[in-house]
């Protein structure tokens, strides 16, 4: 929400609209950040909260159907808005790439892991096929793979779920990207894994200085890896800025809220009561207007029903859309 | 036959082998899915299980369901033998919570109809009873009296598990086998199932085995923790003594997984450098000896001994020195 110097990536006022049965569901509505080079933006969200479909529509894998609008949308000088299928097949998996949640589903179970990790390398560069192996050995090394000439024959049935998570990523860094967007890269595995394939991409990310959107539900992988953290309900950025300040004051109800749900070792007390979010998350179909998670909120006045202002923290990069000025209603109107 | 100090929940010397082969001409082969497992849970208590995928977590759910029969040892309820006992017997005192509420209810029933289902399996009251006990059970997993006739697809997650709850508690178990019940939930929705089964357990003085891989939950919820290797209970202690001061490496290691929401901490480095091992060919001596940053030479050739703590059981060689302190204590 304030301006970063020299951006990679700069959204203004993503918009994103899908038809259905009864109108239309307004799942994305007007967000805005910026993401610079080496800089780990993690977005943070239960499901159906938009976030999945925010790291799609830069992406350019939207399903048709899905309006797209947006004041700005812009990758290192390029105009993603104005950019046709043959721009964006040219960027992605090339200067832009993605690692999704299921490693099972998102390798092809016919061809081989070598054939897959290559398969970027030969279309978008100038490579013989005796180089783009080479790298892949070379990649699937850096990503901890042991024995790696001897996986590219190998097909993706034959690895373990770890495993294929690090073929993902040594294939979104074949090309040298310079942004990554991870979606949920860790959900499908077990905390030790999860804690080796984070702290991979941490490291990798720091040394080849990409940019990432890391997306996740799971507020310990947000505090551990963001640099920034914006925190999304129902289509909307609700809480956004540096993760020392959103998680050492978080504002806006609703992300206090999902601090107090979840039990942290040393600090909830063993088998007291946690935290809970009465309420379910809105319907997006039709209008929406006001804050969207006013049905939900402690704090909730009538005034929550109209414009829902941008505010600050005393740390301007930390804002968020609440009416009261502190995020809690406090002395000002009771609902 | 049942007193106050008889484990609600025992398990002796279970071991489940199957036996498998990889491709027609391919020689048998054997893998341990549970070796050698003794386990006891107090009545009241929350058993929490934890360990990676493949160790033998929901193997061991199913045996004590009744689902799959034990290769050697025995589980006993209330002291006696389950291979003893009658298997709709059983299903009365133990029932399961599974992971996945989307796919553990059938989407062609109504809500009623899911519910019900146990009593009408085990010919319990009349339509009318029947009726009254599913709307008195709606009420105390916290849905309202109208979801009876709707259907599992228009329900949320955390309604689709509270109706999993209510059937397995309608037959009023005492013992629950929480398989994963809160993994596929948000979580907003993970704190209210987890409220909701700390108030059942001290409403109804029900025992759970509660098996997950989130170490933060498995802390908030257990009485006491067992920790599992490919098939083994590597160690056993209290919440507080797991938690306070893990002694098994494997335990240390899972632990530090833990990625807590504290920004000033990074990613941790775990040092667990090779993957989990083939189950079909266990590692030589201690199973996890390959992974284990602080193995001893003895590791890769000995298996470790259980040994037992002041507060539990504990299967490492780096215990052996001291067993004399521990094992006394």
């Amino acid at each position: 929400m304030t301006e970063t110097r020299d951006p990679i990536l700069s959204v203004r006022n993503l918009t994103l609209d899908i038809p259905v049965g009864g109108g239309t569901l307004h799942a994305v509505r007007g967000i805005d950040f910026d993401l610079a080079r080496g800089e780990t933006l993690c977005i943070v969200g239960e499901s159906g909260s938009g976030k999945s479909l925010t790291s799609l529509a830069i992406m350019g894998l939207l399903a048709p159907r899905i309006e797209r609008r947006a004041d700005r949308l812009e990758f290192d000088g390029v105009d993603l808005l104005k950019a046709g299928p043959r721009k964006m097949r040219s960027l992605r998996g090339n200067r832009m790439s993605m690692i999704f949640q299921e490693p099972m589903t998102s390798l092809n179970p016919a061809y081989t892991i070598g054939d897959q990790l290559t398969e970027a390398l030969l279309l978008h560069r100038n490579v013989g096929k005796k180089a783009a192996r080479d790298r892949a050995v070379e990649l699937l090394e850096k990503v901890g793979i042991t024995a790696a000439a001897s996986r590219l024959g190998q097909f993706p049935h034959q690895l373990s779920g770890g495993l294929r998570q690090r073929v993902m990523i040594a294939m979104a860094l074949m090309c040298e990207p310079e942004l990554i967007i991870a979606d949920e890269p860790t959900t499908a595995l077990d905390v030790t894994i999860q804690a080796q394939i984070l702290r991979l991409l941490v490291d990798l990310q720091r040394e080849m200085n990409v940019a990432m959107i890391l997306i996740t539900h799971d507020l310990g992988v947000v505090a551990r890896v963001a640099d920034k953290v914006a925190v999304m309900y129902a289509g909307e950025l609700v809480e956004t800025g540096p993760a020392g300040a959103v998680f050492g004051q978080p504002t806006h109800p609703y992300t206090r809220g999902l601090l107090r749900c979840i039990p942290v070792p040393g600090k909830t007390e063993r088998g007291a009561e946690l935290g809970t979010i009465p309420g379910i998350v809105p319907s997006l179909v039709g209008d929406v207007s006001g804050c969207p998670f006013r049905t939900r909120c402690e704090e909730a006045v009538a005034a929550c029903r109209g414009a829902i202002p941008l505010r600050h923290r005393s740390d301007d990069a930390h804002a968020f859309r609440c009416v009261h000025e502190t995020g809690m209603a406090t002395a000002e109107v009771s609902a | 036959m049942s007193d106050a100090t008889t484990p609600v929940l025992e398990l002796r010397n279970v071991s489940k082998v199957y036996t498998i082969r990889q491709g027609l001409f391919a020689e048998r082969k054997s893998l341990r899915a549970i070796d050698d497992v003794s386990l006891k849970v107090e009545r009241g208590g929350v058993l929490g299980l934890v360990g990676e995928s493949g160790c033998g977590k929901s193997t061991l759910a199913k045996i004590l369901l009744g689902l799959e029969t034990p290769t050697t040892g025995e589980v006993l309820i209330d002291g006696e033998p389950v291979g003893a006992q009658d298997r709709r017997k059983l299903a009365r005192r133990i029932q399961p919570i599974f992971q996945d509420p989307y796919s553990s209810l059938n989407p062609r029933k109504s809500i009623a109809d899911i519910i019900s289902l146990p009593l009408r399996v085990h010919g319990i009251g009349d339509a009318a009873s029947q009726d009254k006990a599913v709307r008195e059970i709606l009420d105390i997993v916290g849905l309202p009296a109208r979801v009876m006739n709707s259907y599992p697809s228009q329900m949320s997650g955390g309604q689709r598990q509270r109706v999993a709850i209510a059937r397995a508690l309608i037959m009023k178990p005492e013992i629950v086998i929480c398989d994963e019940p809160t993994s596929a939930l948000d979580v907003s929705v993970q704190s209210q199932i987890l409220n909701l089964l700390g108030e059942l357990r001290r409403e109804f003085g029900l025992t759970y085995l509660f098996i997950s891989h989130n170490l933060a939950v498995v802390e908030h919820l257990a009485t006491r923790v067992a920790v599992m290797y490919l098939g083994r209970i590597v160690e056993e202690a209290s919440v507080a003594g797991l938690f306070d001061h893990a002694r098994h490496p494997y335990s240390q290691a899972l632990l530090e997984s833990v990625l807590t929401p504290d920004p000033a901490l990074g990613v941790p480095d775990t040092q667990l450098g090779a993957a989990y091992p083939n189950p079909i060919a266990p590692p030589s001596g201690c199973h996890f000896h390959p992974r284990c940053p602080k193995a001893l030479p003895q590791c890769s050739s000995v298996a470790p001994r259980p040994l037992t703590t002041a507060d539990g059981r504990i299967e490492c060689h780096l215990f052996d020195e001291e067993k004399a302190e521990p094992a006394t204590a």
